[in-house]
């Protein structure tokens, strides 16, 4: 029965690479420049026209993050916003929409547990461990900024 | 009787001019505010940081969850080590759009924030900087999921 491709893990790992497509990785990091250039300028027209109403940078880049989240949370919840991801990959997952959508997707499958424990719980599966590592980066790099810097800082 | 006319027309005449100007003012800025060098920039390195994490996926086995954690820690140490900024000054919103840039945006704040109260800037600065981005992703979260229709699972 050494005929069937199948006998053998060998055997069975190398059916699998043939028959399945190779990983296009130049055509999927094509697409993933492309979508990601794509929202980045989108969030630089944006902020253009905070700019030009006379807005600093700090205030226009909290718009275009309000903005660019908001548009991408309902276009998850309305389905369209995984067919993006399907095609861009990292394009649509690495700018702050993937936050958005890292947020909305496991809520809406887990819909069903409830409002408060399903919505609200499951909303943090991916952007929880996403906070937990930034904000406690960011402490960090206070707390060493506050270290070297001491002479220049008030210490409370 | 007369005064008040003649102050209606001066007022109109004041309003609708200004406000005729300030329309022709607003609609030139908008256009002219863009910058298409500067949105070519943004464009080449906001799609060149999401290659990267298109290559993270195609090459290693990290889950998205975790190449979101990667770039969000590694914007902050970029931010606390001070290089991220020179990204930003040069690709401005290609730069700040990506999660490295929330991360940057979290440490530039904790920074601040402890340039202005000191230690307890540690632990505000970050978030205070990141606060519109984060709030607005739970409560547009949580709205979008209410709306949404659960999708089928297979």
């Amino acid at each position: 029965m050494g005929s069937n491709p199948l006998d053998t893990k060998k055997d069975y790992q190398n059916y699998v690479d043939q028959k399945s497509p190779n990983s296009p990785i130049l055509k999927n990091c094509f697409n993933a420049f492309w979508v990601g250039g794509l929202i980045c300028s989108i969030g630089q027209i944006i902020m253009d026209i905070c700019a030009s109403k006379g807005l600093d940078t700090q205030i226009s880049g909290t718009i275009v993050s309000i903005i660019l989240i908001g548009i991408s949370a309902f276009l998850t919840g309305l389905n369209i916003f995984n067919k993006i991801g399907k095609f861009a990959g990292a394009g649509s997952l690495v700018p702050i929409t993937g936050f958005a959508n890292s947020i909305v997707s496991p809520a809406m499958e887990y819909k069903s547990e409830g409002y408060v424990m399903g919505v609200g719980g499951k909303m943090f599966t991916v952007a929880g461990p996403v906070l937990v590592f930034g904000i406690s980066a960011s402490i960090i790099v206070g707390f060493i900024y506050l270290i070297f810097n001491t002479q220049t800082v008030p210490l409370v | 009787m007369m005064i008040t006319l003649l102050e209606c027309k001066k007022f109109y005449n004041d309003f609708f001019i200004n406000f005729q100007s300030e329309r022709v003012v607003i609609n030139m800025g908008i256009f002219e505010s863009i910058d298409l060098m500067q949105l070519l920039r943004c464009f080449v390195v906001g799609g060149l940081i999401c290659v990267i994490g298109q290559v993270l996926i195609d090459k290693t086995k990290l889950t998205p969850a975790r190449i979101l954690v990667i770039f969000v820690t590694t914007g902050a140490i970029l931010g606390g080590l001070g290089i991220y900024k020179y990204l930003v000054d040069f690709a401005g919103a290609g730069a700040t759009v990506p999660l490295t840039g929330f991360g940057n945006n979290l440490a530039k704040g904790a920074i601040e924030g402890v340039k202005e109260y000191g230690i307890v800037g540690i632990f505000t600065g970050g978030v205070k900087n990141a606060a519109g981005g984060i709030a607005a992703a739970v409560f547009f979260g949580y709205i979008a999921s209410l709306i949404s229709k659960p999708k089928m699972k297979k």
